[in-house]
């Protein structure tokens, strides 16, 4: 016998009385945003608003929709959480804009300056039409291949003591805290620095690159110290334990277990820092100074770097050509353009470079 | 002592030897500093041009230092925090790590070519702007103008070292906010917070002592950069509030730097003195900084 046992229809209230509360369709953010930029690019083309007026319209557009629209749908609270998360997405958007901005600049500016003269001529006339940045690009190269081979020594033997030998001792949390304070010095202080000590020493006129090296590697060592560190410290104690339990000795340890298991990450926060002051400007302008030609003894006589060159073809520009049409930018402007599109693809590749190493290499953690 | 042991002294005694070398050369900083710039503080009065005295001609510049400086803050610190929370708990996971790589990428770039991309391309940008805050801001002194037709102006400045500041901000507010216990995130969300009430009830109290320490490095950043800001303006030590004319207030690096390859012995030495002004004002905005840090680690790892 079957009884089939109707259901009583559902009343009205059911469902006003659900258990969760009204939402916005899971697309609601998507969807606003997509109509704020259409009111947006609508006004730009009714109106003739730049793109970027038609964005930011957009961008206020959408804070505003959406959040009236949870606080009519939902409630207050979810309303505000929806106006952070858009002002939260809108930060990052804002923050995106200089990085690609600039970027585009220094390429479409500078790529029509790049040839092979540009590469490898150095300017000791500067009136020529074929000057170039390769005493430049060597006088940076040399200083900054000095500083690695001051502060890499320095640094990692430093962060060896504070991880292996200092542990909790007063001197090393002082070097930590150092360190720390080092990472603020402001990078034209650690050239104000090389140039009174090498002033001190050897008399007032004296510019060279080696005095470019000290400044730089002041930048360097706190880098190096707190990435050498940090990557110690990542080595599981077990290998150390097994290693000393075999009878070897401390320092061959380190030597031999430690630090090659460390070196991937090492050698990228070396290449890391490498890369962080290549671009230092301040410091090189204070001790290398200036010059035309190429000078391959850092030692004697002013060097010029990259960076210096880039600040000195754009405070002295030179004239601008009779024959060229109004309104040209002085020949120093292009080149300081170009020379800024070699610095900064230098700087990339090294970053880059680091990124692989710190895949290849990377510390096994288990 | 057999040959091992004598191993052990001999690296420990060169890794002990490259940290004193470290506490040495911030000592020698400070040394050197001060015997090529203690002579600058009495030179001949001309060297002090426009100002007739050290503690003037410093003083300007301090004032000017502080003024771009505290401009970058006030930019960079709201987007720096967005960013930084965007990373740790707005961003898909999947974007979080690039996001973060590319923020990176944004302190790698070298300040000359900020400074290039700031007066060149920011600045012409930014006159329109600079002109409609003349005309219907006039009354508020940063916008007294008349506004520079180039664009360079202290308020550029700041926009460019706010832009410069962003990343090391970012990367410390973003390091202290994915230290907050776990189960405090968890346990607001599962009493039925939104996203937003997570980050201002367990978030925001957690990483407060970090965020300072963070806004504090990047002002000693701010403090200190040199090239974006003395290739953006064209300045003079002078005292002016106003932000967007062709008058501007020269901060402590960027006189060094501008002034730099044309002084004399005696202009140097007052240079380096002023560097050293700088030195202390960074010092003590970096220690302050690292103490704060300092004191909360111990007080969460309690």
């Amino acid at each position: 016998m079957t009884t089939t046992i109707e259901r009583p229809p559902a009343p009205e209230t059911w469902q006003s009385l659900s258990l969760t509360q009204a939402k916005l369709p899971r697309w609601a953010p998507a969807l606003v945003g997509v109509l704020a930029l259409a009111a947006g690019a609508l006004l730009a083309v009714l109106l003739g608003w730049g793109i970027v007026a038609a964005v930011v319209l957009a961008g206020l557009v959408h804070v505003v929709a959406l959040p009236g629209w949870s606080l009519v749908v939902e409630n207050r609270r979810a309303a505000t959480d929806r106006l952070m998360t858009a002002l939260v997405w809108g930060c990052f958007a804002a923050a995106m804009v200089p990085l690609v901005w600039l970027l585009y600049i220094v390429v479409d500016e500078g790529l029509d300056g790049i040839t092979l003269d540009f590469l490898t001529n150095d300017s000791h006339n500067p009136l020529a039409p074929d000057v170039g940045i390769a005493h430049a690009l060597v006088g940076t190269l040399l200083v900054t291949l000095i500083a690695a081979v001051i502060s890499v020594p320095i640094g990692i033997m430093s962060a060896i003591f504070l991880v292996e030998y200092g542990k909790k001792s007063r001197l090393a949390r002082a070097i930590t805290f150092l360190v720390d304070v080092m990472t603020g010095i402001p990078s034209i202080v650690a050239g104000l620095f090389a140039l009174s000590l090498f002033v001190l020493i050897l008399g007032p006129a004296i510019r060279f690159g080696f005095g470019g090296s000290v400044a730089l590697s002041l930048l360097m060592i706190p880098i190096v110290v707190r990435s050498t560190e940090e990557m110690l410290r990542l080595v599981p104690d077990d290998l150390r334990e097994a290693s000393y339990a075999l009878g070897v000795p401390k320092w061959r340890t380190i030597v031999k277990v430690v630090l090659p298991t460390a070196l991937g990450g090492i050698i990228t926060g070396v290449t890391l820092a490498t890369a962080r002051v290549i671009g230092e400007t301040a410091p090189l302008l204070v001790v290398c100074g200036a010059t035309n030609t190429m000078n391959l003894n850092p030692f004697s006589g002013r060097m010029m770097t990259l960076p210096v060159y880039i600040f000195y073809s754009f405070t002295q520009p030179g004239v601008v050509p009779r024959s060229a049409p109004p309104g040209t930018d002085p020949p120093g402007i292009a080149r300081a353009w170009a020379a800024s599109l070699v610095l900064i693809v230098l700087v990339l590749l090294l970053n880059l470079v680091a990124r692989v190493i710190g895949r290849v290499f990377a510390v096994p953690t288990k | 002592m057999d040959s091992r042991r004598r191993g052990d002294r001999i690296f420990a005694g060169l890794s002990r030897a490259a940290g004193l070398t470290i506490m040495l050369a911030l000592a020698g900083v400070f040394v050197f500093l001060a015997v090529e710039g203690i002579p600058g503080i009495s030179q001949p009065a001309h060297n002090y041009a426009p100002k007739d005295g050290f503690w003037p001609y410093v003083g300007s510049l301090l004032f000017g230092t502080v003024l771009a400086a505290v401009i970058a803050l006030v930019i960079a610190v709201p987007f720096s925090i967005g960013v930084a929370l965007f990373i740790a708990f707005y961003a898909p996971r999947r974007i979080a790590a690039p996001v973060a790589y590319v923020i990176d990428l944004l302190a790698a770039v070298p300040s000359v070519i900020f400074g290039l991309w700031g007066a060149f391309t920011l600045a012409r940008h930014l006159t329109p702007i600079y002109q409609w805050l003349y005309e219907h801001a006039s009354w508020i002194p940063f916008f007294a103008g008349p506004p520079s037709a180039t664009g360079r102006t202290m308020l550029t400045a700041g926009i460019v070292l706010a832009i410069m500041i962003l990343p090391i901000i970012t990367a410390i507010s973003r390091e202290i906010f994915a230290q907050t216990p776990r189960l405090h995130r968890e346990a607001a969300m599962a009493l039925g917070a939104t996203r937003w009430e997570m980050v201002r009830l367990t978030v925001f109290p957690y990483a407060r002592s970090g965020i300072v320490s963070a806004v504090m490095l990047g002002l000693g950043r701010a403090l200190g950069e040199t090239m974006a800001v003395a290739i953006v303006l064209s300045a003079s030590p002078l005292v002016t509030l106003n932000l967007i004319s062709t008058d501007n207030p020269a901060t402590i690096a960027s006189n060094i730097a501008t002034s730099f390859a044309e002084a004399t012995p005696e202009k140097l030495h007052v240079l380096i003195a002023t560097g050293l002004a700088l030195f202390a004002l960074t010092f003590v905005v970096n220690f302050t900084a690292r103490a704060i840090v300092g004191r909360a680690e111990r007080r969460f790892s309690a």
